[in-house]
């Protein structure tokens, strides 16, 4: 174990990823010209990690990230060689498998020595199902055993605090499953400014530099562009965030030169509200955060410091997502052009629903949209002054069985050659729903463990 | 009085949990957030997502940012994993949410004509 005084310098934090399949490049870059410290990439939503585990039973070696090789292999020597510390989510439901093949790159590259570290504990499948009659589902306020599909995964989301404890002992690169996204860049903060772990204030600031940057390339620019009202320069090239923390959890996002998009205080103000319900109590498993009171100051080009953030004790209980096996979604398309494409789409819906009914076809729910007019927003649409010259008729159907969710496509398919006139060739697809749900654990319940590699 | 999509006040993003979609509206301009705080109400949000909002909508306030979030509960079609719609997380009702019209005073729409933003 390595003890430091605490730090009095800038520290800077990139966000590398802030999904599964995020690009590759902005990362590299960060990593060879941020002078990052920490060079964080988040990659698990909710739904990925029971996603993760399902392919980890398929295959005990795999469950993690499987873009891990191709981030690592292109920014591993440039975090070597200028001494940036990584920290991910990449290992999902398998921390352990990735801490592995991490191992495996770092002695390819031969970059040794360095300690990989994987976080253990997320995984509460075992306690859930124990405890399933008593646990209370979040979305509908019945007990886990309520829940009728087969229970695939349940994970915790853990904090910053095991992350912490893994960099104390070393660690050139942390892998974790299931936590609180902004504790990944919390954790570096906590560590090298030596933050108390209920001095809710401090925590608080940080945890709201982080949120802004826990999405990536959402406060650099990314799904901001609105032509003629907001304009994000080279969007193609979209720079990656970073965070300056000082030690007062002063905190300045920016992105590097050279790079395209845009940190302004309209892009911060977004990425502050994205995804929080209210912001007097934005919930993690650190610190609860209030935004109510942050500022956002622009500094200079692409440079927003932000101010105010504050928090509370951190809740006593810790959220789980429960991944749920539900059944299948049937969906298909098929699209209609020229003068009275409207009316033949509509006659085709109504042949698939008579082509359903007849061959009892059993979908727990049917929807049909019409591309082009009403697809996203159903009623509340804006109406058309002008009927349309092609629309695109979509059918999603959720049953029980696969074979009603297939009959649904096929159903659709055969709309060419027996359906109305001049349509294109429909296309089909069928898909396993794994459904989410949430529930509270009390943190007791956990224990996280850390498994240290050690790689010459 | 004249009136504007809110599109040209205001920017907006939104996001997901569960089967609860938020929308964080922020205004251009600070002296537009009063119009916004006075419009843009839960009830006209509720009346305006017909069809796809089923429950409360909750509205809070960061006038720091000049900024309001509002909280959709039931908006999802069932959750974001078991829905059938083409925008299961409702990104896209960030767009919607603009098209509300509102009532700016003859100054305000001087202003906005000023800059090219054309009046309902």
């Amino acid at each position: 174990m390595t003890t430091q005084p605490p730090r009095t310098r800038t520290l800077r934090i990139g966000a590398g990823a802030s999904y599964a399949g995020d690009r590759v490049e902005p990362a590299t870059e960060l990593a060879a010209r941020g002078q990052l410290d920490y060079l964080v990439f988040e990659t698990l939503a909710e739904r990925t990690i029971a996603l993760a585990q399902m392919e980890r039973r398929k295959n005990p070696e795999a469950g993690y990230n499987e873009l891990l090789a191709d981030r690592f292999l292109s920014a591993l020597p440039h975090c070597k060689k200028n001494g940036t510390r990584i920290i991910t989510n990449m290992g999902a439901a398998n921390p352990s498998g990735a801490a592995a093949r991490t191992a495996e790159i770092i002695r390819e590259l031969q970059l040794g020595p360095m300690k990989v570290a994987a976080v253990l504990g997320d995984d509460v499948l075992q306690y859930c199902l124990d405890n399933a009659d008593r646990l209370k589902l979040m979305e509908t306020a019945k007990p886990v055993s309520s829940l009728e599909g087969q229970i695939v995964s349940a994970n915790a989301y853990l904090g910053a605090d095991v992350i912490v404890e893994a960099l104390r002992e070393g660690a050139d690169i942390v892998l974790t499953g299931r936590g609180g996204d902004c504790s990944l860049f919390l954790a570096p903060m906590i560590h090298e400014f030596g933050w108390r772990e209920d001095d809710w204030n401090i925590l608080g600031k940080g945890q709201t530099g982080a949120d802004m940057v826990e999405c990536g390339a959402n406060v650099s620019g990314g799904f901001f562009a609105d032509p003629g009202y907001k304009e994000v320069p080279e969007l193609w090239n979209l720079g990656y965030p970073l965070l300056e923390v000082e030690a007062d959890g002063t905190i300045v996002v920016s992105k590097l030169e050279g790079t395209g998009g845009l940190i302004n205080r309209a892009t911060c103000a977004e990425q502050m509200i994205y995804e929080i319900h209210d912001p007097a109590n934005y919930i993690t498993p650190d610190v609860v955060v209030d935004f109510t009171q942050v500022e956002l100051e622009e500094v200079g080009a692409n440079r927003v410091r932000i101010t105010g953030g504050r928090g509370k004790r951190r809740p006593e209980q810790l959220k789980v997502s429960v991944g749920v096996l539900e059944g299948w979604i049937g969906e298909a398309e098929i699209t209609y052009a020229g003068l009275g494409c409207l009316e033949r789409a509509r006659l085709a819906e109504k042949v698939v629903r008579e082509r359903l009914r007849i061959g009892g076809v059993n979908l727990q729910e049917l929807r049909i949209d019409y591309l082009g007019i009403n697809a996203l927003h159903g009623e509340a649409a804006l109406p058309l002054k002008e009927p349309p010259y092609e629309v695109c008729l979509r059918f999603a159907g959720r049953a029980r069985e696969k074979r009603d969710a297939v009959k649904l496509g096929n159903e659709v398919e055969t709309l060419v050659g027996k359906g109305p006139a001049s349509s294109s060739i429909p296309r089909k697809h069928v898909r396993e729903v794994l459904a989410i749900y949430s529930c509270l654990i009390p943190r007791e319940a956990i224990t996280p463990q850390i498994m240290m590699t050690e790689v010459a | 009085m004249k009136a504007f999509y809110l599109r040209e006040l205001a920017h907006a993003r939104a996001g997901d949990k569960g089967d609860t979609n938020n929308i964080g509206v922020i205004a251009y301009e600070p002296h537009y957030y009063p119009i916004i705080l006075k419009q843009i109400t839960p009830e006209r949000v509720k009346e305006h997502f017909r069809g796809i909002v089923k429950g409360r909508i909750t509205r809070y306030e960061l006038p720091k940012v000049d900024a309001i979030n509002l909280v959709m509960e039931g908006a999802l079609g069932g959750g974001v994993t078991r829905s059938l719609s083409l925008d299961p997380h409702g990104k896209s009702y960030s767009a919607l949410i603009l098209t509300i019209p509102v009532e700016v005073s003859e100054d305000i729409a001087a202003e906005l004509m000023l800059k090219g933003r054309q009046p309902l």
